[in-house]
């Protein structure tokens, strides 16, 4: 038992962490049902086209397979996401490579590999299209280059989604705005791109789905089991593909290894797929995808390509952007508008600009749908942004320092949507903070000095970026997520919430707050497997949204427990800005001052009373629902308002080298300063910061998807690099822990931040080193290559950013108007 | 089918299986371990590592034929009983400790190859465990947590000698 004493603030091992270091821990994969089968995939050869024939080779004895295709489907063939676009199996189009087809079934999983090789499915073949460029060719009339139809949305071809954000209530926005452009001292514009990003969690996505029937035979119930991020979302896929209601689809979720937003939107699919077999078949069928499947088949980071054209003053004050993203969605709708929402309010990042326009869309193309991924369109967005600041720095001869310094955002300011910030931000700070911690002045002037002399070139940059938790927009009020506390027989406190553990420490963090608020010891809190037959909707689990939304609420079905206890409620925490280096925490600043003697009083006292409780009233369970706070507000038409209830604001630094001789560009330090409120777990926090950070540097430098005609084509884990431990430098995390009062503690959002801010970083630091301003990523040594062997010496754009000289980009306009 | 003998976590056992059937299908559908995972099935993620005669394998690559006379050891083998108690290897209590595990996948592997590791350099530096965890990816954690309970399981080594 731990030390009684406060509990957020500390790091109590992980409630499922036994389990996991005892392998132990049941994923899907290590789960075995009586008389279960397997299933397996038919697949499109072709990326776009019509089916004209299904034959099954004969050589192979079908009668002992189940085998599923779309006429079987019970209710409407679709997987349901935002739209009903996405067919459930193909039955005459195909949209994109790999696209379901039919499903197979059988008991020995051995046999399916090649039975799914004699399935001979023909096809008319249509060409596809597989660039943003393209795409947007079909929206602007080329009927041949149309993959995706308005489906009544109202929009354009080939265009799942728009937004236009733009500043000011004022009609005469834009024309101030053109106006800003016609006395602006300079005119900087800049085109980057970011390519798809696999998740690579180590377990693949899997299913077990089992159906039962009603003794009259009709089909009565679907239970999916499996690894996954929403299980309220595959219920809610469940239903329109079985016509069932939704308290006959019930969802499970299993231990489950990485997710990253790979595992928020696609197990609607696999999990329908699973269930139609075990229809069919009257069996329970698991479909467990191997690697080669899972990269071919599954979602990626959506593909990116962002414009900036900045109108600057001379001092280095913005005076009006013009932004304009476009998303590369894949064949489906998916989830791309709210990954374009996300992209579209953190593109002017966390700065004032005095008048803004965003332009943004997601484009169809007949590649696998892409969808969540960890920072959900923000990463995109951001890396456009904070390698553009650095050319504006240059172009108007600041430091990137300085020029960031001269329009940081602060408390009081109004964002882009017209946010009120009324949290307090402090982007100077944390930028004085960060780069002090990496050394940054002293290190930036010692690799220009030894950059002149040596074929390693060294270079330091940062990025400043923000991240919104939870929903965009409305999302939360649309979420109404519901969380209850269980008392269990012993009087146990036990959560029932739909949020999952994928190893970002749910269960842990949740625990947590509920255990500090009860004033009970950590060990004494239960947290309930997601079972939709159990547990209620507390939302999905995605967008930063667990620790500070659904935190907040345990936190006050905690509080309606001590109400119903009659036990006297959590002292009011003690909402002060406190800065904790490296997370650490000294108790005595913690915000619940009670002392250890009185904790264990309170404990022992919690489990009689409980006790007592439930021996009078036969049970309890207390519940809290999500309210809005009424000063929080958004206009979905306007796209106005309130975007985010929080942000939390983060400086990365990284520190680069560049191998001139080999081209190889490697990351040797980086620091991670941010401010996420409350840090309620400092080890699992920083975890999920350091894990953040990998990835980011990966998507930077080492995960490129290639694919050939809209496949995939490095689709194993020898041919799609991510890093390794002998590839990462030392990763610094440092906390600044300014108290939301969103979220439980002052606890804000955490998960997504830290892929938003190492791309640019990197990028920026490769700027340094080589006086090369790369603008798209992953920027592999090919690339490196390519355009340092193509830059001729001693043109001006080598020997760095700082030598205060307004440079012109050779690919991208600089203008001056003056 | 062949028939293959050998010991694995201190118990002799003998399975009859094709003999290219790969070992971590064995020990996951045969004797139903299934600590071991399949992340990739050739070689790269280390999910699936085990010892095989102290040797740390990917048991993805080995036919069952292999491991004849060997003796294996895999995660479930790795905590001790002491009087009916489960008593965790300090590995495993460092990487709960430490937030080595995070969502759990890669950690029966890369408790193995720390145990494998730590053989080899009882007190390793960080450049050893670096490159001594290479063959096993981490996608949640950054690797930075990981190498944090290396280090305090090799610390204890110092105090209590190699654990076995
Ligand atoms: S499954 Fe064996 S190395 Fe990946
Ligand atoms: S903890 Fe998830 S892959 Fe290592």
């Amino acid at each position: 038992m731990p030390e009684p004493g406060p509990i957020v603030g500390t790091s109590p091992i992980r409630k499922e962490g036994l389990a996991k270091v005892t392998g132990r821990a049941q994923y899907v994969d290590d789960i075995t049902l009586p008389g279960m089968w397997y299933g397996a995939t038919v697949r499109s050869t072709i990326a776009r086209g019509c089916i004209t024939s299904i034959a099954y080779d004969p050589a192979i004895d079908w009668s002992q397979f189940t085998i599923v295709t779309a006429a079987d489907i019970p209710g409407e063939n679709t997987i349901i996401h935002l739209t009903k676009d996405h067919p459930c199996l193909a039955s005459e189009n195909i949209n994109h490579p790999a696209e379901p087809i039919l499903l197979l079934a059988h008991p020995d999983k051995n046999v399916l590999h090649a039975a799914v090789e004699a399935v001979h499915v023909t096809y008319e073949d249509f060409p596809g299209v597989f660039t943003i460029e393209d795409s947007e060719t079909g929206a602007a009339g080329d009927t041949s280059k149309v993959v995706w139809d308005h489906r009544g949305h109202g929009g354009s071809p080939n265009t799942f989604k728009t937004f236009l954000m733009q500043k000011g209530d004022d009609p005469l926005a834009d024309s101030a705005l053109q106006a800003a452009f016609q006395s602006a001292d300079f005119i900087v514009e800049g085109e980057y791109r970011t390519g798809a990003q696999e998740h690579l969690y180590i377990e693949n996505n899997g299913v077990i789905a089992e159906a039962f029937r009603a003794p009259n035979g009709s089909l009565d119930s679907i239970t999916v089991s499996g690894s996954m991020q929403c299980p309220y979302y595959l219920v809610h896929a469940l239903e329109l593909v079985f016509n069932l209601p939704a308290e006959k689809c019930r969802v499970i979720q299993t231990e489950t290894g990485g997710a990253f937003g790979g595992k928020e939107d696609f197990p609607s699919v696999i999990g329908s797929h699973a269930a139609l077999l075990a229809m069919k078949s009257g069996h329970p069928v698991k479909i467990c995808y191997d690697r080669a499947e899972d990269l071919i088949a599954t979602t990626k980071r959506h593909p990116s390509r962002t414009r900036h054209r900045t109108a600057v003053s001379r001092d280095g004050k913005l005076l009006a952007g013009e932004i304009e993203v476009a998303i590369d969605g894949g064949a489906y709708a998916t989830l791309s508008a709210v990954v374009l929402s996300r992209a579209t309010i953190h593109a002017p990042g966390p700065y004032h600009w005095p008048h803004l326009t965003v332009r943004a869309k997601a484009m169809a193309t007949n590649i696998a749908p892409h969808g969540a991924f960890r920072g959900f369109g923000a990463p995109q967005s951001l890396f456009a942004l904070e390698r553009h600041m650095d050319k504006i720095a240059k172009a108007v001869g600041l430091t990137p320092e300085e020029l960031r310094r001269r329009n940081f955002l602060a408390t009081g300011d109004h964002t882009a949507t017209g946010q009120h910030l009324t949290d307090p931000v402090d982007m100077q700070g944390l930028l004085t903070r960060a780069l002090h911690e990496s050394n940054y002045h002293a290190k930036r002037a010692e690799f220009d000095r030894t950059n002149l002399t040596s074929t390693i070139k060294r270079g330091i940059g940062f990025a400043a970026f923000m991240h919104g938790s939870g929903f965009t927009g409305s999302g939360e009020r649309r979420l109404n997520s519901l969380v209850k506390i269980k008392i269990t027989p012993e009087g146990r406190p036990c959560i029932l919430v739909s949020s999952t553990e994928f190893g970002q420490g749910t269960n842990t963090i949740l625990s947590q707050v509920c255990a500090q608020t009860l004033r009970i010891p950590y060990d004494e809190v239960l947290v309930a497997q997601p079972d939709t037959a159990i547990v209620p909707n507390s939302g999905p689990t995605v967008a930063s949204r667990t620790a500070m939304i659904v935190g907040k609420l345990v936190e006050r079905a905690s509080e309606s427990v001590l109400a119903t206890l009659g036990l006297p409620p959590h002292s009011a925490p003690l909402l002060s800005s406190r800065s904790a280096a490296e997370g650490s925490a000294s108790p005595l600043d913690e915000p619940s001052n009670y002392t250890a003697d009185q904790f264990r009083t309170t404990a022992d006292q919690f489990r009689t009373t409980a006790v007592a409780y439930l021996a009078a009233h036969g049970s309890l369970t207390a519940e809290a629902r999500y309210e809005a706070p009424n000063n929080i507000f958004w206009d979905d038409d306007q796209y106005k308002g309130d975007a985010y209830p929080t942000y939390a604001w983060a400086v990365y630094v990284a520190e680069v080298t560049v191998d001139t001789l080999t081209y190889i560009a490697e990351v040797k330090n980086f620091h991670a300063l941010q401010d996420v409120g409350k840090v309620i777990h400092p080890i699992l926090a920083k975890g999920q910061i350091e894990g953040g950070v990998a990835q980011g540097i990966g998507y930077a430098l080492y995960e490129k998807c290639v694919y050939v005609d809209g496949l995939m084509r490095n689709n194993q884990m020898t041919n799609y690099i991510m890093p390794t431990s002998a590839d990462l430098p030392p990763i610094h995390v440092h906390f600044e822990e300014t108290p939301s009062i969103h979220g439980p503690q002052g606890a804000k959002g955490i998960g997504e931040l830290p892929m938003d801010g190492p791309a640019p970083a990197i990028l920026n630091a490769i700027e340094h080193a080589t006086g090369i301003a790369f603008t798209e990523i992953p920027l592999l040594p090919e690339d490196i290559f390519e355009r340092m062997s193509c830059t001729p010496v001693g043109s001006n754009e080598v020997g760095g950013t700082e030598d205060f000289k307004p440079a012109i980009d050779h690919d991208t306009r600089v203008e001056a108007n003056a | 089918m062949t028939t293959v003998h050998f010991k694995i976590n201190g118990e002799e056992k003998s399975v009859a299986a094709p003999p290219m059937k790969r070992l971590l299908d064995v020990l996951r559908e045969d004797l139903h371990l299934t600590g071991a995972k399949e992340g990739c099935g050739e070689g790269e993620c280390g999910s699936c590592s085990i010892l095989m005669n102290g040797e740390l394998v990917n048991s993805c690559l080995v036919p069952i034929l292999q491991a004849e006379g060997t003796h294996i050891m895999t995660i479930e083998g790795v905590a001790h009983l002491v009087e009916k108690n489960e008593k965790l290897h300090p590995i495993q209590q460092s990487f709960l400790e430490k937030g080595g595990a995070q969502c759990g996948i890669c950690t029966p592997g890369m408790i193995l190859a720390t145990h494998y590791l730590l053989d080899k350099y009882p007190q390793p530096t960080l450049l050893q465990i670096q490159e001594g965890l290479a063959g096993n990816l981490c996608r949640c954690t950054g690797y930075m947590r990981i190498f944090d309970a290396v280090q305090q399981a090799g610390r204890q080594n110092l105090t209590t000698g190699v654990a076995e």
